[in-house]
């Protein structure tokens, strides 16, 4: 049997794509309660410029990198990008505005993973959502961090196709809570119409 | 009331199977606590002082007679006999057995019932008037909405794990019932001059640790965007509301750090593009739904009864009763009734499987099957014709259903507090009892006229303390429980928050205190004058100076 975490497009698949970490920084610094009053609020800030510089790029092979690495060496990284090489991730507290910038047409990318550092961040299901219907994105859009069970069904109807399962947890005990129901009640991404206009009632 | 097709039903049968599955993973240890919880609580389970806590929806407050016998066999097989109605129109069985919940909840199953986003990070059942689709003051029935936004909200993919919970209201009356300026999102139904439905959305009102009254976000809203326009105010919540600091996390937080301008702009920058998206509401689904709402079979009657009027006239016991606990219809010869689940002495909003099943049989026998659960955390049948009050009040009477103190000072708003609650500062319980018993004279209780007393065992506020026209927060100082008192404090179109009178006092004094507030009250009082006028009209120091006098 195949040992992978990763499912991709319903069934166990091996990864093709190699994880390029930011190097952890310094301790984050949560902005005190109520004290800023920001457009995003959200309490964790982003990668700083230290990490940035300091991340290790691989030279060759299929690569995940930060958005904000890519960002900053996009010029470098553009004939790899043209190779297939290059994917994208960030992390849910990232907005996706620096990327809708920078690219024209985030196609280009054949997966974007976004990051959940708690099972309870439900902001990956809205930016799944958001990349996959507002951005049409059109490519693989990978899951991983917490990566539990019991949210496939919802990453599924956010969107994703592919989902990397945190260690230590039974992926094919994972796999079956896709179909956890068989006819939800309200359109998403998967399937965009609500029951009511799919079935006679 | 809405009754289940396929859907609905296997819906709630997936459900039953995947929570199944997922207690036996934690108790098989393949869930850690930490993963757990999230997904417990979206089924309504809490750990608490002594055992798990089990929230069941009761979806906008209704109820059929056979769900409340199948919730009173519940709580006979698998708790202690009672249940306690909530606040929030739900019903918690405070002794459940963890391993036991996958069974009560297919026993709920088999009657349309369950236990879906009752907590956790997610929308929570969605509340209204208790007197929706029978109110005289009603312009329009809100439950149909209700219901789609139910379904809609039902594993909503995008908003399953949100930064906290959010709470929906609904509302079609003249008067609000609703509290919609207490919630996350109110809704307020009206005809706009194109005699269409529409909505006044509230947004960003919420009770809790930092209570905040709702703004207007929206005027006029066409109803047939009420979810979208939600999925967009929910959306901007989503991805911008605090994650870092529970007590900051609600979305009222976050309304009020951009200012509702700039919240409003951010929501109708969203809504540009989901407006019109397929979860617009159509024509015939608004139908389809409505047609479980329509007006019950009444007969035709005479709103005079001569055997009602001569029974209030003889029985000064029912007269009492009746200018308590029975609210004018929409239609003639009807009225509905509230049955008091505050008998002075036990825990408020508490029912026995006996009561329930006693109201059961007064649904069906006197008010079609139906009957529904109120904020205040009384029962209420909606439709009893004139004739059957007299025999509807000696049934209630005879098991505790009927104290006539619906309104006023001893119809105590009153959350499980320290008894079971683990968050609890103090106790509640205890304190909604003992000031039961010290205004325990019906005739004086008649006097003091219509007051709202509610009590919350912690700044979480599950008691609404905040709007109570007499608020009562149990607050810890040096590990012992004490009691602040806040004043002013008002649900509905005027909703206010109450004002604190000054220095906590202890358990055995609360009684003492909300008599001098009366004595105040009564002092000063203008004919007619409701205490929280006279308190509006003179301001908190007069009740002040004489508490601490
Ligand atoms: C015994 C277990 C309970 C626990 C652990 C609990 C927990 C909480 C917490 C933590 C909050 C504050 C949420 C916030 O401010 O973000 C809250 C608020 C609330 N709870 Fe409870 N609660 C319990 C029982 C109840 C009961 C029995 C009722 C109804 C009688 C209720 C109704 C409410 C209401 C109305 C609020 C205020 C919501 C708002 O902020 O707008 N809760 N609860
Ligand atoms: S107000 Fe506090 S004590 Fe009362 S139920 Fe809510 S959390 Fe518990």
């Amino acid at each position: 049997m195949l040992n992978s975490q990763l499912i991709l497009n319903q069934s166990i698949s091996s990864d093709e794509w190699t994880f390029v970490p930011l190097p952890s920084g310094n301790e984050e610094v949560k902005k005190q309660a109520g004290k800023v009053v920001l457009f995003k609020l959200t309490g964790e800030s982003l990668p700083t410029e230290l990490q940035i510089d300091e991340t290790t790029i691989p030279q060759i092979g299929k690569i995940i990198v930060p958005l904000s690495v890519y960002l900053k060496n996009r010029d470098a990284l553009q004939a790899r990008l043209k190779n297939n090489e290059i994917a994208l991730w960030l992390a849910t507290h990232e907005t996706l505005d620096a990327l809708l910038v920078s690219e024209k047409d985030i196609n280009v990318f054949p997966l974007i993973a976004l990051f959940v550092e708690r099972f309870q961040d439900g902001r990956i299901f809205t930016l799944g959502n958001l990349l996959r219907t507002r951005y049409q994105f059109k490519n693989t859009l990978r899951a991983f961090g917490d990566v539990l069970q019991d949210q496939l069904f919802y990453l599924k109807r956010s969107g994703f196709d592919s989902y990397l399962i945190k260690a230590g947890k039974d992926v094919r005990e994972a796999l079956k809570a896709l179909q956890s129901f068989s006819d939800p009640y309200q359109g998403a991404v998967d399937i965009p119409e609500p029951v009511w206009k799919r079935k006679v009632r | 009331m809405y009754q289940y097709d396929n859907i609905d039903q296997t819906i709630v049968n997936e459900r039953v199977a995947q929570f199944r599955d997922q207690t036996s993973r934690y108790l098989n240890g393949k869930l850690t606590d930490d993963e757990f919880r999230p997904l417990r609580l979206q089924n309504g389970l809490y750990i608490q002082r002594h055992a798990p806590m089990l929230r069941i929806a009761v979806p906008y407050g209704l109820l059929s007679s056979k769900q409340l016998r199948k919730l009173a066999d519940i709580t006979d097989r698998f708790d202690r006999g009672y249940g306690h109605f909530s606040t929030r129109q739900n019903l918690q069985l405070n002794w459940p057995k963890l391993e036991e919940t996958p069974d009560i909840l297919e026993e709920l199953s088999k009657v349309e019932m369950h236990a879906i986003q009752t907590s956790g990070n997610c929308i929570r059942n969605i509340t209204t008037d208790q007197f929706a689709g029978v109110a005289p003051d009603e312009i329009i029935d809100p439950r149909a909405i209700a219901e789609i936004l139910r379904q809609w909200s039902t594993f909503h993919p995008e908003f399953s794990l949100l930064p906290r919970k959010f709470k929906i209201a609904v509302s079609g009356s003249l008067q609000d019932r609703a509290i919609v300026q207490a919630h996350d999102i109110g809704l307020e139904f009206y005809y706009d001059k194109a005699q269409k439905m529409a909505i006044r959305v509230w947004v960003g009102g919420g009770l809790g640790r930092t209570p905040i009254l709702g703004s207007i976000i929206r005027e006029h809203l066409e109803w047939e965007h009420v979810l979208t326009y939600c999925e967009a105010i929910i959306r901007v919540y989503n991805l911008h509301g605090r994650r870092d600091n529970i007590y900051k996390a609600r979305i009222k937080i976050l309304a009020k750090a951009l200012g509702i301008e700039e919240f409003k702009k951010q929501v109708e920058a969203e809504w540009h593009y989901l407006k019109n998206s397929p979860n617009t509401i159509n024509e015939s689904e608004l139908k389809r739904v409505a047609k479980f709402f329509t007006a019950m079979p009444y007969e035709n009657l005479s709103d005079q009864e001569p055997t009602y009027d001569e029974a209030i006239q003889n029985n000064k016991a029912f007269a009492s009763w009746v200018k308590r606990s029975v609210h004018l219809h929409k239609q003639k010869g009807y009225r509905a009734i509230t049955l008091s689940l505050k008998p002075h002495g036990l825990a408020p909003g508490d029912a026995t499987s006996a009561q329930m099943r006693t109201v059961a049989e007064l649904a069906d026998l006197y008010s079609f099957g139906e009957l529904r659960v109120s904020h205040e955390q009384n029962l209420i049948l909606a439709d009893v014709k004139l004739q059957d009050i007299f025999k509807v009040w000696e049934k209630a009477k005879a098991h505790q259903l009927a104290t006539p103190n619906i309104g006023l000072l001893t119809d105590i708003i009153c959350c499980p507090g320290g008894d079971f609650c683990s968050l609890a500062n103090a106790k509640s319980i205890p304190i909604a009892t003992s000031i039961q018993e010290a205004f325990d004279n019906l005739d004086y209780l008649h006097d003091i006229g219509e007051l709202e007393l509610n009590i919350s065992g912690c700044m979480n506020a599950c008691g609404h303390h905040h709007v109570g026209h007499i608020g009562v927060l149990g607050v810890d100082k040096d590990g012992s429980e004490w009691y602040q008192v806040t004043i002013g404090g008002k649900q509905g179109n005027d909703a206010s928050l109450g004002t604190v009178i000054g220095p906590s006092f202890a358990a055995e004094e609360m009684p003492g205190v909300v008599r001098k507030l009366i004595d105040v009250y009564i002092k000063h009082r203008n004919p007619e004058e409701r205490f929280i006028d006279t308190v509006r009209r003179l301001g908190v120091n007069p009740f002040k100076e004489h508490v601490y006098a």
